[in-house]
């Protein structure tokens, strides 16, 4: 277990101070923006021609039932395309280690989770006794559901669009899945959108790429304590600030230099 | 007896580099979950569905039909979009092997002692409402009307849409349930539900009410329907037994 650090003494709101000279980091490539936005887009279709055929009295209003239902089969049989396209050559290098991130749950992690579930007086305490990653385990979670949808989605759309080959039960399972599985999508989307709209600088990142470090150093100080992002390689910087240039680092004692816990390790575990 | 743990070598366990995958297992979870919901998920929408009915026959908001497989009818159509006919330009033909063959419009229709049932509506694919209110013509009056030829054994239907076709047999035919309804759900049976009529065979599942009734032909044969060939359902389509389904019958 890493050793409770106790969190940097600054204000919860308002990290960004307009007076100094804004470092900002690189959070998401180029090409895991555009795969966000193409899944954004297909989500948003796909949501928005399913409750057209599944919702009775929409389906009647809207009409052009064949046309919604080819709209919506084309766009779930492209859902998988950006993230596959990402992944497959040279320029899928930030997508995967981010999905490396995603992947793996540091004690940290669990301990947010632990947080998250605690009711709100203990929340607060408990979240602050956690280094988060880049990524929170909340956003894991997000992440490794929303891939378990696709494919789920995909699967069960396929046997209900091409049902012949496939047992009558199958059919009727299918749709169960597809059903259920879409509430509970839109439920996480609803919610993905609420926690985006509730954090400005974080959606900006997902439009330009790039985030404050003072966000990072509140929302994910473990993942400045990163090699490559702590050693500077993934700064943008304000052109003259001090912290665009890595040799300065020391300079602004930021959670990445912070106190090895009690067990000798520092925020990220590293011995 | 203390032993001196040997030095550990790459990231310590705990750290976010070297912490288990949980991200992959919950993806794997969920793909699972998935699979197992399509090859057991009829079960529990059935055992669900039972579970649902009572709640649903007592809602008068309708809300309980936005669950899914939860009371309210999905509408299908095999070709683009509904085929769309006033109740004014619709007619229906009876032709095939009967002495006097007719065209009738919906006044006619309406002009026949009506025959009114309350029963459920049942998909092959699971989903059920359950109370419909439907009125219309009983096939056995039209086809007395239209006096059947000796050697004929079964009926051939058309839908205005070009494509949907139906079948059934005399005797099926002339069962007391089995109607030419120009009237469901208290009003005139709506474009989306078939209308201006369409068939209503009580006792078997949906996809033998043909929608958007245009014509029925008398024949010798059953001719298997659009549905018996594009979803290989069975001709004789009982609810509860066949297709292997145990609905309770409607």
């Amino acid at each position: 277990m890493v050793g409770p650090i106790s969190p940097p003494e600054r204000p919860e709101r308002n990290y960004v101070d307009s007076r100094e000279p804004v470092a900002e980091i690189s959070r998401f490539d180029r090409v895991e923006r555009v795969v966000h936005w193409a899944n954004a887009l297909l989500f948003i279709v796909l949501i928005a021609t399913g409750f057209t055929l599944y919702i009775g009295p929409l389906s009647l209003f809207v009409g052009r039932r064949d046309l919604v239902q080819t709209i919506h089969v084309y766009c779930g049989l492209a859902l998988p395309v950006p993230v596959v396209a990402a992944l497959a050559g040279r320029w899928g290098r930030g997508l995967r280690a981010d999905l490396r991130r995603f992947n793996r749950w540091s004690s940290d992690d669990r301990g947010w989770l632990r947080a998250a579930a605690s009711n709100r007086a203990e929340r607060e305490a408990r979240r602050s006794a956690v280094t988060v990653g880049k990524f929170n385990a909340g956003q894991k979670l997000n992440v490794a559901f929303t891939a378990g949808v696709i494919v789920v989605m995909l699967g069960t759309g396929v046997i209900m669009r091409w049902y012949s080959p496939w047992p009558l039960s199958w059919r009727t399972g299918a749709t169960f899945v597809h059903d259920w599985l879409a509430i509970a999508a839109v439920a996480v989307v609803v919610g993905h959108i609420a926690y985006a709209l509730s954090d400005p600088a974080a959606m900006r990142s997902m439009v330009r790429g790039t985030i404050s470090r003072r966000w990072a150093e509140h929302h994910a100080p473990g993942w400045l304590a990163e090699d490559a992002v702590g050693s500077g390689a993934a700064l943008t910087g304000t052109p003259g600030g001090p912290l665009s240039d890595p040799g300065t680092r020391s300079a602004q004692p930021a959670v990445w230099s912070a106190p090895a816990g009690a067990d000798g390790r520092d925020a990220t575990g590293r011995a | 007896m203390g032993k001196i743990p040997a030095p550990r070598s790459g990231p310590p366990p705990g750290g976010e580099a070297g912490g288990a995958p949980i991200g992959r297992r919950v993806f794997l979870a969920i793909v699972g979950i998935g699979a197992v919901g399509v090859v057991a998920g009829s079960r529990v929408q059935n055992a669900f569905d039972a579970l649902l009915r009572p709640l649903q026959s007592a809602d008068p908001t309708g809300l309980s039909s936005l669950i899914p497989s939860g009371g309210g009818f999905r509408f299908y159509t095999v070709t683009d979009g509904y085929p769309t006919k006033t109740a004014a330009e619709y007619r229906l033909t009876v032709d095939g092997l009967v002495d006097r063959p007719l065209t009738l419009g919906i006044e006619d229709l309406q002009a026949m002692a009506p025959t009114r049932l309350v029963r459920d509506f049942q998909c092959v694919t699971g989903w059920r409402v359950t109370g419909v209110h439907w009125e219309g013509v009983a096939l056995s009056a039209l086809l007395d009307r239209a006096g059947v030829q000796p050697g004929a054994t079964a009926l051939h239907f058309d839908s205005f849409d070009g494509t949907y076709t139906e079948s059934l047999t005399l005797d099926q035919a002339r069962r007391p349930d089995v109607i030419a309804a120009y009237s469901m759900l208290g009003g005139p049976v709506s474009t989306a539900h078939g209308g201006p009529v369409r068939l209503y065979v009580a006792p078997m599942y949906g996809y033998k009410s043909i929608k958007w009734l245009s014509r029925i032909t008398v024949t010798d044969r059953v001719e298997t329907g659009y549905w018996e060939q594009g979803g290989a359902y069975a001709v004789n389509g009982w609810v509860g037994n066949s297709n292997g389904r145990t609905d309770q019958p409607t």
